[in-house]
Formats: structure tokens, sequence, C-alpha cells
């Protein structure tokens, strides 16, 4: 019975090989973790934004902000109407329309009639107010001051003649596609709105 | 629980929404010393969840307390690095 224990191998390694290799790895793990540590403090948002109108504001600038209370790089890119945002005269008068919006409850046919974008984008305004919700101005002021970069398309600012003065003190002008792509490739979220 | 909590500073955001709670007590518990403790006092219900996530999320800030007061919701974030 006893016959078929294996005698022990003489090149087995001995405890204190093993000892030596354990603690080897313990180093290598603790190398790991300091460099995922190290990944993680330099997380990243970009958000690209398109829109100019009042409701399409604020998604990037809520999240934008948000992110950087998390301690997150954030740039937002504005490119095309998303420069509405960020044009000091125009950011205040961002409006809204009912044309084609089922969510606004006005038939289209009223929509359509000659300042019925002025009257909804009026109502939204009071309803943000009343409701306590800030607003684009004092979001991107928040945004500036948490170290959000507020960039500029350069080429749509060209398109719809737009100086670099007309904007927010502390955006970022002078900035095309390939900054934009080159930062949402090292970006952990990259978000188009 | 919360009468125990000993705050340094104060901020109200009473009134004032998403995502101001979060943004606001980021920058108010970034001017405390280590170990210190903001107070924040909110009216958005959502801000329970949010500041809770948000100091979840953060190395050098931790929840110490959340409580509901009426209408007005308590959280005490110490800052921890």
């Amino acid at each position: 019975m006893s016959t078929d224990t294996p005698a022990g191998p003489t090149d087995e390694p001995s405890r204190a090989e093993l000892a030596a290799r354990v603690a080897e790895l313990e180093e290598e793990l603790a190398d790991l973790g300091e460099d995922v540590a190290a990944a993680q403090t330099e997380e990243k948002m970009v958000i690209v934004a398109t829109q100019g109108t009042l409701d399409m504001a604020y998604p990037p600038l809520i999240l934008a902000s948000t992110a950087a209370a998390f301690g997150y790089d954030v740039t937002v890119f504005h490119t095309f109407w998303g420069l509405e945002i960020l044009h000091e005269d125009h950011a205040s008068e961002l409006s809204l329309s009912a044309v084609g919006n089922p969510n606004l409850s006005v038939p289209n046919a009223v929509a359509a009639l000659p300042g019925m974008d002025a009257v909804t984008s009026r109502m939204m305004r009071q309803k943000i107010d009343d409701e306590n919700v800030a607003s684009v101005e004092e979001l991107i002021q928040t945004s500036l001051d948490t170290g959000v970069d507020l960039q500029a398309c350069q080429m749509t600012m060209e398109l719809f003649d737009y100086e670099e003065t007309a904007f927010f003190e502390g955006v970022t002008t002078g900035v095309g596609a390939a900054t934009a792509f080159q930062e949402m490739a090292e970006a952990d979220i990259q978000l188009l709105v | 629980m919360s009468s125990t909590v000993d705050a340094a500073e104060t901020l109200d955001v009473q009134g004032q929404n998403c995502p101001m709670p979060v943004v606001k007590t980021k920058q108010a518990v970034d001017e405390l010393d280590a170990d210190g403790v903001l107070e924040v006092l909110a009216t958005d219900p959502g801000s329970v969840s949010d500041i809770a996530g948000w100091a979840e999320s953060a190395d050098e800030f931790e929840l110490v307390d959340q409580s509901e007061d009426g209408d007005i919701y308590r959280h005490y974030v110490r800052r921890t690095a």
C-alpha cells in the first residue's frame, strides 16, 4: 500500500526560495497597485457641445461642473451652435422652439406664429428661475472657477464671425478638431451633446 | 449621531438645485484643513444620493453623516487628506 508514495524530488524549491518568490510577487503587486492608483487620479472627461438651445445648454454644463467636483480633468469642446453657450451676450438669451417639439404642448401651427419662440423661451426661463435651477451664466462661471476647460472651436468661430473677445473670459480659443480628438483619445469619458 | 459631529464650517445651499449642492460642497470642503468637517444644509432631495455618491468616489473626502430634518437635508463631510 505504501509503495505508491512518491519519493520527494530533490529539485523541489526550498521553503526559503518560496518565501523569496512570494516576497517578489508581493512587491510586483504593490507596484501594480500604485500604477492603478496613479491612472485613477488622472481621470478625464471630454464633452463635445454642438447645440445652442436653452435646454441643450444644460447637460454639458451640469456634467462638466459635476465631473470637476469629482476631481476629473474636464474639457468641453464647443462647436457650431454650442458656441452660443460661451458667447457673453448670447448665453443669457438662449432660446427654445416649440415647433416640432412634442414635449411642449403647443400645436405646431400655433408654435410657428411669429414671436412664439420668444414666448416659449421666456416661459422656460421663468420655470428655471422658479425651480431654483442655476442659470446658464452661473454654470459657466462655476465651471470656469472649478477648472473646466471650456473651448471654442476655431473653425466655427470663423464661420460665425465670432471674435475671441465675444466669449466669457477664461474660454480657450484657437483649438480645432485634432486637439479635441487627442483629448478624447486620452479621456475615460467622451460625450457628444 | 449628527449632534455629535463638530463641523468647522457650514455651507448653506438651501433652495439650490442639481448640480450646485455637490459642486459647492466640493469647493467649500477644499478650503478646510485636513480632518475638518463641513456641514451642508440643502433642500434638494437629490443631494442625499448625490453627496453620498460623490464622497464615496473621492479619496480625500468622506461622508460622516446625513440626516433629514423636515425639508432640510444635513450632510457632514470630512476632509481626510
